[in-house]
């Protein structure tokens, strides 16, 4: 995915491209990937139950949009799953960040728990999946807990490294003025790792998003990934592909909501 | 009670390479409750840490710090600190980084929107009440810093080149404005400079460093001299005319002068090493 910088963009051998010349490439790119899709599905190669044409996936999206599949419309099982992601995002974003900004103002902390998270990292969101499973049954439990590990790990080190980043002239400042403790954290501190929280809640929105369809693998109600999951099922691969689509566009709606929240607070302190 | 008292003081920075480098070396001083005193020296003499070991920003080595009596072991309000770099805070406006203190403190909305007002006034900062740190020239955010410690009314003033981002004419405005706030409401003042005239104007005495190590060259009474010269009464331009302040800048820069042929120039980021005890 093209990464926008302002209002310029880098073209090869680092030209800097319009913002008309962007637009231009990123549509020529998904006009391409359309292209090759219907080339492929309309030669024949692959039987059209396996790889249906973008036609095809439209006409499924429109008919769930319409009509229940695997027991809802397909906005109330995106409904379903941005609910579940927010609600397991929340707990991660509510920890994590503060457990973070802790880390960097208490030496002791971070000494105890990095390590411990160094080691936990490795293990992907996915792989929680069965612990999730034998826990919380097919409870909401257990999607939350796979969306939080996804997603948690961001949080702390974004907010932790805010914190290290704050220049400590400021704190000294601020104490010089009577700041406590507390005053400290959230007149200094917290603003000045604003930036770096803010950046690490997309990252972390992203891949608790992510962690969803794996999420979901354990549900039986609602959701997109109960959706895919059911379409599989069926052997409707339309329907499978109509699921992606609605994950990759509501994590992209994710993503720019999050990258414009964060232009404004670098705007407004002088920091972009 | 707020003289400032500095017995035996040495500070030592362990260098990365291992060993210690001698940044300041059994320094004593005792700054009187209501002295006004400028320190002055080459950069790199150790003015910064003297200034952060009254604040309770560092701490001496050996020897130590004592502010009213009692020694210092962390910083605190009755001592305001204009830093050399400003170090206001960016994502509070300027009325917010000048109410920031009296904030802490806890001080009634309306009684610190008033003190805020009457700094703003003061520091020529009316209009930009609301604008962000960023906004501003470096004069004003340096003004900004003045107005943050002024507004605290503090028993000591802890001021690091506090006029050092200013420009000729603003500097001359801040100086005899200090100059008369601290006739009006005299308070215990530590003033960094390396401007040896700024020195002069404004200090009753001036403590004249050196380098390598970091120690008290001279300190040199500037009252006799304001009381004869009549300065009181004068523009700053023309006190810096007179041939009593002329005679007292040559002196000065003499001191420092002398000081620096006395050893081979050492580039000042590169401090020769001295052995771990
Ligand atoms: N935290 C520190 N760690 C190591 N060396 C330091 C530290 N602070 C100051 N120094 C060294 O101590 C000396 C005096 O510094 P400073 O007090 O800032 O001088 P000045 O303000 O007179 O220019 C310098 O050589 C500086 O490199
Ligand atoms: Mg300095």
């Amino acid at each position: 995915m093209a990464r926008r910088r302002d209002r310029n963009f880098l073209g090869p051998s680092g030209t800097v491209l319009g913002i008309g010349e962007f637009w231009a490439l990123t549509i020529a790119g998904f006009v391409l990937f359309f292209a090759v899709w219907s080339g492929v599905a309309a030669s024949g190669w692959l039987p059209a139950h396996l790889l249906p044409s973008p036609l095809a996936v439209w006409d499924t999206l429109v008919r769930l949009w319409h009509n229940p599949f695997a027991g809802h419309v397909y906005a109330a099982h995106l409904a379903a799953s941005v609910e579940r992601f927010l609600m397991g995002w929340a707990i991660a974003v509510g920890i994590g960040i503060p457990l973070g900004l802790l880390m960097g103002w208490y030496r002791l902390l971070d000494e105890i728990v990095t390590p411990l998270f160094d080691a936990m990292r490795f293990v992907a969101p996915l792989a929680w999946v069965p612990l999730a499973a034998l826990w919380f049954g097919t409870g909401i439990g257990g999607p939350l807990l796979i969306i939080f590990v996804g997603s948690f790990a961001p949080c702390v080190i974004s907010a932790y490294r805010g914190a290290r980043l704050v220049e400590p002239r400021l704190v000294e400042a601020a104490q010089t003025l009577g700041a406590s403790s507390r005053q400290v954290i959230t007149h200094v501190l917290i603003p000045g790792a604003l930036p770096s929280i803010i950046a690490g809640l997309r990252v972390s929105a992203g891949l608790g998003w992510q962690s969803l369809v794996g999420s979901e693998l354990i549900v039986v109600g609602a959701g997109l990934g109960y959706l895919m999951v059911q379409g599989q099922g069926n052997l409707n691969t339309s329907v499978v592909i109509a699921g992606m689509v609605g994950i990759g566009v509501v994590g992209f709606a994710i993503d720019v909501l999050l990258r414009a929240v964060e232009q404004t607070f670098k705007r407004r302190w002088g920091q972009g | 009670m707020s003289e400032i008292v500095f017995e035996g003081v040495t500070r030592r920075f362990p260098l990365p390479r291992g060993g210690e480098f001698l940044a300041i070396d059994r320094i004593d001083l005792r700054i009187e409750e209501k002295e006004f005193v400028a320190i002055v020296g080459p950069s790199g003499c150790g003015k910064t840490t003297l200034m952060r070991m009254a604040a309770g920003l560092d701490f001496p080595t050996d020897g130590r710090v004592l502010v009213g009596g009692k020694e210092v072991t962390g910083p605190g309000p009755e001592r305001a600190v204009v830093f050399q770099q400003f170090a206001l805070l960016p994502w509070k406006t300027v009325r917010q980084n000048i109410g920031f203190g009296l904030m802490c403190k806890g001080t009634p909305k309306a009684q610190a929107d008033a003190a805020i007002a009457h700094y703003v006034e003061l520091m020529g900062l009316a209009g930009h009440e609301d604008s962000f740190p960023h906004q501003l020239s470096g004069g004003m955010q340096q003004r900004v810093a003045i107005a943050r410690a002024y507004v605290m009314q503090p028993a000591a003033l802890l001021m690091d080149e506090p006029f050092g981002a200013l420009d000729a004419q603003t500097r001359i405005v801040m100086q005899e404005e200090l100059v008369r706030l601290a006739r009006r409401n005299p308070r215990t003042v530590i003033f960094i400079t390396h401007a040896v005239d700024e020195a002069i104007y404004l200090a009753d005495r001036v403590v004249v460093m050196g380098r390598k190590p970091g120690r008290i060259i001279e300190t040199i009474d500037i009252r006799p001299l304001r009381e004869d010269g009549g300065w009181e009464a004068m523009p700053v331009e023309e006190v810096m005319d007179t041939p009593s302040f002329t005679h007292m800048r040559s002196r000065i820069w003499k001191l420092l002068k002398a000081r620096e042929q006395e050893r081979p120039a050492v580039p000042a980021s590169n401090p020769a090493p001295v052995p771990a005890k």
